[in-house]
């Protein structure tokens, strides 16, 4: 509703304000785990807005300094926790990167399935989280009932719903089922139906129309300022993606779209998201036809993967690999790299710093979260507080990876 | 901030003393009203107790009230950084009594593998807890099965901290105890 | 990463890029802190390399490169939208030294400042709102540097007394020496700490909590 003129300026009115600082967070519904963030409010619009991340600071940086390079994936998994795959293969990547090393074909394929089941997980909780926030709770719980169908493959895969901690430098910790395949087949139609169910509630109804879009719009130029990556910054119009950038892992192989926004606003991440659960699948219905029934998951380095069990048991050099890989950890020379693979909220990269011993000498996560998370201060300006619900929850902030 | 008041409502080893007690007990268990703390990843699995297929409505436990002034089981799900104990003592304080507390897990019973500068070791350094949930995350049938010992407990008027391990069917898992044959 | 790049930089700057470097595909050139601001300006505004896309700042600590060289790596990841390439600037700064804040030049760099100050303590000349992000206001010290112990706690609240944690033989449990690397003892000087266990091994009353003792 359109307000009367006469009251468009607040001066005529002549009442005093002054404006009101809110609180919000840093426990709080809507904050999705916690933030916490200081309003400054003139009546229901928001002058100026102070996000106070860390309350999720957990040491991982830290952390990675008192283990074996092999340690870090516990830490690395906790990071963005809705797509934990992702993290793994990401300083899979890195460690690689450093080696020198790059894996067999079969494991790149088995990588992209994993990756890909994890970013359908990622995008469904945040856009059902943020549905549910709106009052729309039917899709929140279809999305929830198809991401514990995915849980299910991946926990007969890597043996945990979530934080599977299954990545391994070098390949992957176990090869895949022969059952993989059947059962990505069966889900993917399944998911594709919870979005089409989802969709038919959500996207024609008046009311969430009315609450996402033309919200909390972000332009081009501030978002690349920011640093934005991901579903964010596709949302306002640019196509970047590291996928399709810089593949890793065959990527350039597979035949795919980026879905791109208009105007960047809640709508249109939103929408972004929904679209690039569609493109996953289609990606995942290309790599399980392509993933090869047998051949090494692992790259055949002793320095760097553990030998056989059988072998360790009976002859003394994989005894010997297996004590000094468990013990002092794989040891990449001495040197820094910096690489990066698209997590679910964006740029997700690892530069690390290595000594030249099995000890990390310094782990550093580039947190798509974190950076995307400023842009909350810019586009939330002059907002109301209620919108802040749905655009917050659109910039899909994991309090694992933003405070790390 | 001072103390943390005792908790009324149930004594300290604990019977039901009557039959009016026993209803109480009765109805706080099946209509507890819940107050998400929740942080990190354990949040997805609490996500996914709350979805259709482990449905913790069907305890009653599942209507979240965002105000701890209306909630009377606050579930401390995820690791709870130094930062953010203040708060959390907070929330306790302004929860109203009869009022229990789960840890829901590994960080918040005892700050998981987080053994660092920024983590809090287990929240019962903070606040006093109820049921311990071990599992990083749990699987959500931990996690009713938690919530069933609960609800054993607040029946029976008992305020000792217990963990929520694989147990056979009764009798409760309490610290202290000595193991018997059958367990 | 990009030649194109690291060739602009030395066209236009010679002697102030102290070095470069190209390792396993990633361009990486080194400048001082005075003119850091500099050659970011450049970075962006150059229509070769117009690297409008920010990455990420963050900083590496190696105190035992003093004091011949600054103890603290700063590093800059920047993109370019256009052109698709990227780079990496980094700079040498000391303990005490401020250096310019890149706040200014892209907006991403504020936050990732007040990280790299709350973590390291690095001070950023000119940046608008320098407090702590991830760690509380109270809390003392830089916890990536290698000196502060990872398991030192400052707790905002004080813990409850939890009953029985006391496990024999030696008391409240305090844990084993803690990481693969004990930096305080590789650093030597006064901060060495002894593990409770094996201090009471070895007969020694100077434990984690104890202060500074001079021997005579």
């Amino acid at each position: 509703m359109e307000p009367i003129e006469e009251y468009e300026d607040e001066n005529s009115l002549e009442l005093p304000a002054e404006p009101m600082r809110l609180n919000m967070g840093p426990s709080h519904p809507a904050m999705h785990g916690t933030i916490r963030m200081v309003l400054d409010l003139d009546g229901e619009i928001i002058r100026n807005v102070d996000v106070q991340p860390g309350y999720l600071h957990r040491g991982f940086e830290k952390s990675c300094e008192r283990g074996t390079w092999s340690q870090v994936y516990p830490y690395a998994d906790r990071l963005n926790y809705v797509s934990p795959m992702l993290n793994n293969v990401g300083f899979s990547l890195a460690v690689e990167k450093l080696l020198g090393i790059e894996v067999p074909e079969r494991c790149q394929v088995y990588r992209v399935i994993l990756g890909e089941l994890s970013r359908i997980t990622d995008h469904l909780t945040c856009n059902g989280a943020m549905a549910m926030e709106l009052g729309a709770f039917t899709p929140f719980l279809w999305m929830i009932k198809v991401r514990d169908w995915i849980w299910d493959i991946l926990e007969a895969e890597t043996g945990a719903r979530m934080t599977h901690s299954f990545g391994r430098i070098g390949g992957m910790a176990k090869p895949p089922r022969p059952q993989l395949k059947d059962d990505i087949r069966a889900i993917l139609p399944q998911v594709e139906r919870v979005l089409t169910e989802s969709e038919a509630l959500l996207i024609r109804n008046r009311i969430f129309i009315d609450r996402v879009a033309n919200v909390g719009k972000l332009s081009q130029k501030d978002a690349l300022s920011l640093g934005i990556t991901g579903p964010m910054l596709r949302a306002t119009g640019l196509e970047v993606d590291v996928r399709k950038d810089n593949p890793y892992s065959g990527y350039e192989t597979y035949d795919f779209e980026i879905p791109v926004g208009h105007q960047g606003d809640t709508y249109d991440r939103f929408m972004v998201r929904l679209e690039e659960v569609r493109q996953s699948c289609r990606i995942l219905q290309q790599a399980i036809d392509r993933l090869a029934d047998d051949g090494p998951i692992n790259v055949s380095d002793p320095r760097v993967i553990l030998p056989e069990k059988e072998a360790v048991y009976h002859t003394i050099e994989a005894t010997i690999a297996h004590f000094k890989i468990v013990m002092e950890g794989v040891k990449p020379p001495a040197g820094e790299v910096y690489s990066y693979t698209e997590g679910g909220n964006g740029e997700l990269g690892f530069f690390i710093v290595s000594d030249g011993s099995g000890t990390p000498y310094r782990v550093r996560c580039r947190p798509p979260s974190f950076i995307n998370l400023k842009a909350a201060e810019v586009f939330l300006r002059g907002e109301m507080i209620a919108d802040i619900v749905p655009a917050f929850g659109s910039v899909n902030m994991i309090g694992g990876e933003c405070d790390r | 901030m001072g103390e943390v008041t005792a908790v009324l409502g149930g004594g300290q080893s604990g019977f039901a003393t009557s039959k009016f007690d026993a209803l109480l007990g009765w109805a706080r268990k099946y209509s507890l009203f819940q107050y998400p703390f929740v942080t990190a990843c354990c949040g997805m699995e609490h996500m996914a107790t709350a979805g259709a297929r482990y449905d913790i409505e069907r305890f009653g436990a599942g209507a979240p009230r965002f105000s701890p002034r209306q909630s009377d089981l606050l579930w401390v799900v995820g690791t709870i950084t130094q930062k953010q104990a203040p708060a959390l003592k907070r929330i306790y304080e302004q929860m109203t009594d009869p009022k229990y507390v789960i840890a829901f897990g590994t960080c918040a019973s005892c700050g998981g593998f987080y053994d660092n500068y920024t983590t809090v070791p287990g929240i019962d350094k903070v606040i006093p807890v109820d049921v311990f949930i071990p599992g990083c995350p749990p699987r959500p049938e931990a996690v009713l099965d938690a919530l069933i010992l609960l609800q054993e407990k607040i029946q029976n008027g008992d305020r000792d901290p217990v963990v929520s391990a694989p147990r056979p069917v009764s009798p409760l898992v309490q610290i202290g105890l000595k193991p018997t044959d059958n367990t | 990463m990009s030649q194109l790049v690291l060739e602009r930089l030395r066209a236009r700057f010679g002697e102030k890029i102290l070095q470069t470097s190209s390792f396993r595909g990633d361009d990486e050139a080194i400048v001082a802190p005075a003119d850091w601001l500099e050659v970011a300006t450049f970075l962006r505004d150059d229509p070769e390399c117009a690297m409008n896309h920010f990455i990420d700042l963050t900083a590496v600590d190696y105190p035992e490169r003093e004091p011949e060289t600054p103890r603290f790596d700063l590093v800059l990841f920047v993109r370019s939208l256009v052109k698709k390439h990227r780079i990496r600037l980094k700079t040498r700064v000391r303990e005490d030294q401020g250096v310019a804040t890149l706040s200014q030049v892209w907006s991403g760099g504020d936050w990732t400042e007040r990280e790299v100050y709350d973590m390291f303590g690095i001070k950023f000349d000119g940046h608008p709102d320098l407090r702590r992000i991830l760690m509380y206001e109270e809390f003392k010290g830089y916890p990536l540097r290698k000196d502060y112990p990872i398991n030192k706690t400052q707790p905002l609240v004080e813990y409850r007394d939890v009953g029985p944690s006391k496990l024999a033989p030696f008391g409240g449990d305090m844990g084993n020496p803690f990481g693969r690397i004990d930096w305080l003892q590789r650093l030597g000087g006064a901060n060495r700490q002894v593990s409770p266990a094996i201090a009471v091994q070895q007969g020694q009353k100077k434990t984690l909590s104890s202060g500074t003792e001079e021997k005579n």
